[in-house]
């Protein structure tokens, strides 16, 4: 996944937990960069009509902002369930944000043809955890038996 | 989440060449899987199919050998296979057949093409010798291109 790609997908999670425009501090906190580069990307994306910035009340992702971060959201919810479900790792969260960068959409799509993923996806995913919702509770259900 | 480069361990290195093992392993049964569905297909998709798949066990054993000198274990190909059964909707006609083999095909060249970029981009000293491991996979990502031209020009001529 591309670094414009793994923003959009950013500034979507923190826009749904903020119920609003997404603060560049919350981003870049959430992708462990500096403000300072939070600030350039997005001014990329909204030279790209992805994003819409406006100083001190946050980012607003575009229609076709919202679009590819979804896609991106399903791409990593992807990565993450092929973790648990085909390789069978235990840490899958900390593996798919480590792999996230270097699997490609195409990849992703591949491995889906042999993963179990809801219909609803990425409306499943839980934003506070930073996680699919529906894989939280089939690991923690698997850690049971 | 994390912009970090992905690639600071042999651990991460494995788990990507684990991955490239299933990607593998899944043209490897995919193909079969329409060579078997379709018994009037023509001979030379029949062709294309049988190639793919074997092609695809080279690759997957080569890079099962390079998995197994970073100490680590592979996911065998019965259990891929038995995934590809569950969710496989067979494809309507031979265009559907050599889409999905096209899309194989670009998928694995474009995830070697990540992975030889990132040990490229990476100045880890991994456990295997780095020009051998980099030797290997623009090898296998070299028959991948090779393979999207082939399916590509075939599904021209199909279409003529």
């Amino acid at each position: 996944m591309n670094t414009a790609d793994q923003y959009l997908k950013a500034i979507y999670v923190v826009q749904q937990l903020e119920d609003g425009p997404a603060s560049t501090g919350a981003v870049a906190d959430c992708l462990d960069v500096s403000p300072a580069s939070a600030n350039e990307m997005i001014g990329k994306l909204e030279s790209e009509d992805l994003c819409n910035h406006e100083k001190y009340k946050g980012v607003d992702l575009t229609e076709e902002g919202i679009v590819r971060a979804r896609d991106a959201l399903q791409h990593y919810c992807i990565i993450e369930r092929f973790l648990l479900e085909v390789l069978e790792v235990d840490e899958f969260r900390a593996e798919a944000q480590q792999l996230e960068p270097v699997i490609d959409e195409t990849v992703a799509e591949r491995l889906d043809t042999i993963i179990d993923r809801a219909p609803q996806c990425p409306d499943c995913f839980d934003h506070e955890a930073d996680v699919c919702g529906l894989l939280v509770n089939q690991h923690d259900a698997v850690d049971a038996d | 989440m994390s912009l970090q480069s992905p690639l600071s361990s042999d651990h991460q290195l494995a788990r990507l060449l684990q991955i490239g093992v299933v990607l593998e392993e899944v043209v490897e049964a995919r193909a079969a899987k329409h060579a078997s569905e379709f018994d009037d297909i023509d001979s030379e998709v029949r062709g294309l199919l049988e190639e793919a798949s074997a092609e695809s066990e080279r690759h997957r054993e080569r890079l099962e050998t390079l998995v197994d000198e970073l100490d680590a274990e592979t996911i065998g190909f019965e259990q891929i296979q038995q995934l590809v059964e569950q969710q496989y909707g067979a494809d309507e006609d031979f265009d559907g057949v050599l889409y999905d083999q096209l899309c194989n095909e670009e998928t694995a060249y474009k995830f070697y093409d990540d992975l030889v970029a990132a040990i490229e981009g990476s100045d880890v000293s991994f456990s295997v010798d780095r020009d051998h491991l980099l030797g290997v996979l623009r090898e296998i990502r070299a028959e991948e291109e090779a393979g999207v031209e082939e399916v590509t020009e075939l599904m021209e001529r199909e279409q003529l």
